[in-house]
């Protein structure tokens, strides 16, 4: 038995760590812990309720928008707040946005380096890399003279001995399997898509003022206005700059990412057989299209069990909870029972080894993580339990997606319980979305044309419109998965704040029975040919899009006193 | 001269020309506030220049400015300067993982002692032992007192990273504190903060660097001049509405679609220093108060403490009103940082007096 601990784990969000058990060439059991916390619930505390989503959105620059999108629906929920359509369409816009940049920028350039062997492209033969580059898109930048300079440019890297970012890594590894014109490929449009990430995030500066971190979200609605007839509002001309954006994203998505998708997953479906996780797939759903408390939802909501694609169940909220028997927290009634967000109750408790150290104490608590569990069962949440439940429930145009993906790598639906499945599932989810998403241009277009100019609701801005007491609830599908904000209210300040976030969800550590999280769940049984170069791990964990300052919150808002337990 | 050539057909590879590349430096050179002829001193430096190494280490963090830097502009030629760092050691971009990851930053930091640069992003939690923040089982501040001692200079990228930011808010639960802070004794740390920080303005400052071998004036909170010298409020396109007394008194309503002033729903831009106005944002492409919303004060200390809540306008100023002459709102804005720099930097002194290594964010309001 072989102790495999990657710590730190590269190209992710945050920091996390994972210790393995390796055997026989197999992952026997693994443990994720998340080693960095902050305490943002603490600091909440006592704060303007609608400053929160300023606070909140700095859990993660990554998925910059999506604690602040949970955030302001979490309050309006609790103060009786309703944002007016146009509120809803520039938020819309703003999500889809982020879902689609995200998960480009996770496929080539956190994810990629796992399948792609960058020192195996030097060895590519241009005129070839074209011909298959041709073969797969349409895509312009395709021609020999094309990949030969790129080739150079990586070569040159090489001579310097400064391989900068590149260096050190498992390259050479029996696991990687692309031939050296796929590589080349791979990454000539690892070096593209920077380019493209950096154009398309424009939408969010037109809208939010900035990224990362955009600006414009407010408790009732948005503070970006809009008017056709005035420079300083979003008007026709910043909605054709939108779409000319949008056209740039669907042409990349259609044109690259997706064909290049297709191409590494044909050489890797073994991958489809490794990585299944706890099979159990928990969605809010996402995109409210219409008015009123339960608008229709693009992505719908669902929970699915088993793996069982026959049966969506319906979301109940009240079925979640959240364990710390081995996470570094404390319980006022004991460790091993699960609570409720709203009954949130917590404390930093840290019984880990003292820094330095070699192995953490796996049989105690093991990470910053709290383990959430919906009725009692670990659950996965993102793209692949989205494209799941939307699948299961019938959504047309996830179906059709997912259909086409099936059909052109020659397998069946089961092929998605997997590590694969986890990175077709977000292609699938990058497909939809982008042929969407320029709807909510038209519909705010429409609106603007007929002279709704509303972009929040005011009624509700003062807190003195506010009950004494109040309490709410806003979830969001973030790239990475079903969030949840959970706040209340007292005498117009925030009295407790609860987070139940995707990373969380995935990464958690065990519970009181013993339950893996889904990383952990994972794990399990992957093949690990070399423990000393574990890139089969990176594989599996990088397929969920680990975010793990996204993952760790919890606070007790009551308590402000910090208990450390320091392990003797 | 191979240096140069390599640089040159870097640059012609990625599309840019030889004077497309000497117009970004002239661009520079405006960013620096140099006269027009650094331009070309400021090209022949960077042509020139060997790789330099760069660390950039990430502790209690979003990974905001690592996402700013990736959206680097001044199209393609910015992310060639950036590209003529060898960034060896970065965790959210870099392919190696675990142990060898960590054996890259080590050895650069053992072979290239004393000459390579270290950015860190996000505060360092002193609370717990480190264990608020450990990588490869070692704490966050064993690993930047190892990495910056050893290097040329810190760049604290961002607001956590130079003062502490987020996690170090009321009641500051980890015991955060910016890398100055963290590190009194550490030498040649410059402070870039914001939230996260403009990518044009870090791409001024390591083209400053590498153009002059040195880094350029710096306030008294360490931060680069020619980024914050200046308020927003000073260069802000809406300014002449405050000064026409011409203000957004409710969402979406007629002065917000025209563009008034922001001042009365909470705008931070009078006691914030930092150059948004002029460089914006991705690319130019807007700004915060462009798009609508207030200022929140990001780039300054303690933001989150001192320019909360958000939405009140600028609390407690005695006789401010729309009659009130503007000179006043200066004064009291200056009156206000002034106060603010003070506390910190006598809770500076009183930590070095009392010798803890755990100083509270309480102690400071």
């Amino acid at each position: 038995m072989t102790h495999v601990v990657v710590d730190p784990v590269t190209r992710i969000e945050g920091h996390l760590r994972i210790e393995a058990e390796v055997e026989g060439g197999m992952v026997r059991d693994a443990w994720s812990s998340s080693t960095m916390f902050r305490g943002i619930e603490i600091i909440l505390k006592g704060r303007d309720p609608r400053d929160a989503w300023a606070f909140a959105q700095r859990i993660c620059g990554v998925c910059t928008t999506v604690h602040a999108i949970a955030s302001i629906r979490a309050v309006e929920n609790a103060v009786g707040a309703v944002p007016p359509p146009n509120a809803r369409l520039l938020r819309n816009l703003i999500m889809a946005t982020q879902m689609v940049q995200d998960h480009v920028v996770h496929f080539y350039h956190l994810h990629a380096l796992d399948w792609v062997d960058i020192v195996s492209a030097l060895s590519a033969d241009p005129a070839k890399t074209s011909a298959l580059a041709e073969s797969i898109s349409d895509w312009p930048l395709s021609s020999a003279s094309y990949f030969t300079g790129v080739r150079d440019r990586v070569k040159g890297f090489v001579e310097r001995g400064q391989l900068g970012p590149f260096a050190n890594a498992y390259w050479g590894h029996p696991a990687y399997k692309l031939p050296p014109e796929a590589n080349l490929m791979a990454v000539a449009h690892y070096l593209e898509a920077l380019d493209w990430q950096r154009e398309i995030i424009k939408i969010h500066a037109v809208l939010g003022g900035k990224n990362p971190h955009l600006q414009s979200f407010l408790v009732g609605g948005m503070a970006t206005p809009v008017d056709p007839d005035k420079q300083a509002s979003i008007n026709m001309g910043s909605l054709q700059g939108i779409r000319e954006l949008l056209a740039k994203a669907r042409d990349f998505v259609h044109r690259v990412y997706i064909p290049d998708v297709l191409a590494v997953a044909s050489f890797y479906k073994d991958w489809a057989a490794h990585g299944a996780g706890v099979g159990n797939y928990l969605v809010y759903g996402e995109y409210p299209e219409g008015e009123g408390q339960e608008p229709n939802l693009f992505l719908p909501a669902g929970i699915l069990r088993n793996r069982d694609l026959s049966k969506v169940e319906p979301v109940d909220t009240s079925k979640i909870s959240e364990y710390v028997t081995h996470s570094w927290f404390a319980y006022d009634g004991g460790d091993d029972k699960g609570l409720h967000p709203t009954a949130g109750e917590t404390r930093p408790n840290y019984t880990g080894p003292k820094p330095p150290y070699d192995r953490l104490d796996t049989a105690g608590k093991y990470s910053w993580l709290k383990a959430p569990r919906y009725d009692g069962v670990a659950m996965e949440v993102g793209p692949l339990s989205r494209m799941l439940v939307a699948y299961a429930s019938g959504q047309p145009q996830v179906k059709a997606a997912v259909d086409f993906v099936l059909q052109k790598l020659g397998v069946g639906a089961g092929a998605l319980f997997s590590t694969l499945g986890r990175i077709a599932a977000r292609a699938i989810e990058t497909l939809v979305l982008v042929d969407h998403v320029e709807t909510y241009v038209d519909e705010l277009a429409d609106n603007m044309g007929r002279g709704d100019l509303s972009i929040a609701d005011t009624s509700k801005w003062e807190p003195s419109t506010w009950p004494r007491e109040a309490s709410g609830a806003g979830f969001h599908e973030a790239p990475r998965g079903a969030l949840g904000h959970w706040v209340h209210i007292r005498d117009g300040v925030i009295a407790n704040y609860q987070i139940v976030v995707p990373s969380t969800w995935n990464a958690g550590p065990r519970d009181a029975s013993g339950q893996r999280g889904p990383y952990e769940s994972a794990l399990l049984e992957t093949p690990v040919a070399d423990p000393e170069q574990p890139v089969e791990i990176l594989r599996t964990i990088h397929s969920f899009d680990p975010c793990m300052a996204c993952g760790v919150h919890v606070v007790d808002a009551k308590r402000r006193e910090l208990a450390y337990v320091r392990a003797s | 001269m191979a240096e140069r050539d390599w640089f040159l057909s870097e640059l012609q590879h990625r599309g840019v020309s030889r004077r497309e590349f000497v117009g970004f430096c002239s661009v520079m050179a405006s960013a620096l506030a140099l006269p027009a002829a650094a331009g070309a001193r400021i090209a022949e430096a960077i042509a020139s220049k060997q790789k330099p190494t760069l660390i950039w280490l990430e502790f209690q963090d979003c990974a905001g400015n690592t996402e700013s830097f990736l959206r680097a502009e001044r199209p393609t030629v910015a992310e060639v300067v950036l590209d003529t760092l060898s960034v060896d050691y970065h965790e959210t971009i870099m392919a190696a993982a675990g142990a060898r990851a960590e054996e890259l930053r080590d050895k650069t930091a053992r072979d290239k002692k004393g000459t390579y640069l270290v950015i860190v992003e996000g505060s360092i939690p002193m609370g717990a032992d480190g264990a608020y923040c450990t990588i490869g089982g070692r704490s966050a501040i064993d690993i930047a007192r190892e990495v910056c001692e050893g290097a040329a200079a810190t760049i604290a990228i961002g607001t956590c990273a130079a003062f502490g930011g987020l996690p170090a808010a009321a009641p500051n639960p980890t015991s955060a504190l910016g890398v100055s802070d963290a590190l009194p004794h550490l030498k040649h740390v410059i402070n870039l903060p914001a939230c996260p920080a403009n990518p044009e303005n870090l791409c001024a400052l390591i083209v400053y660097f590498l153009t002059f071998n040195r880094w350029p004036p710096l306030d008294a909170l360490r931060r680069p001049l020619f980024a914050h010298g200046k308020t927003i409020h000073d260069n802000c396109e809406r300014r002449a509405h405050f000064d026409a007394g011409q203000y957004v008194e409710l969402w979406g309503d007629e002065g917000h679609r025209t563009g008034y002033c922001l001042y009365k729903m909470g705008c931070k831009g009078p006691v914030t220093s930092q150059n948004c106005p002029n460089v914006r944002w991705n690319g130019g492409t807007n700004w915060p108060i462009g798009c609508g919303h207030p200022c929140i004060g990001c780039a300054e200390p303690d933001f989150w403490d001192t320019m909360t809540p958000f939405y009140s306008h600028l609390p407690n100023v005695p006789g401010f009103g729309l009659h009130t002459p503007v000179d006043k709102v200066g004064l009291w804005a200056t009156a206000g940082v002034a106060t603010a720099f003070a506390a910190h930097g006598l809770v500076q002194i009183g930590k070095r007096w009392l010798g803890s290594d755990e100083p509270t964010k309480e102690a400071r309001s």
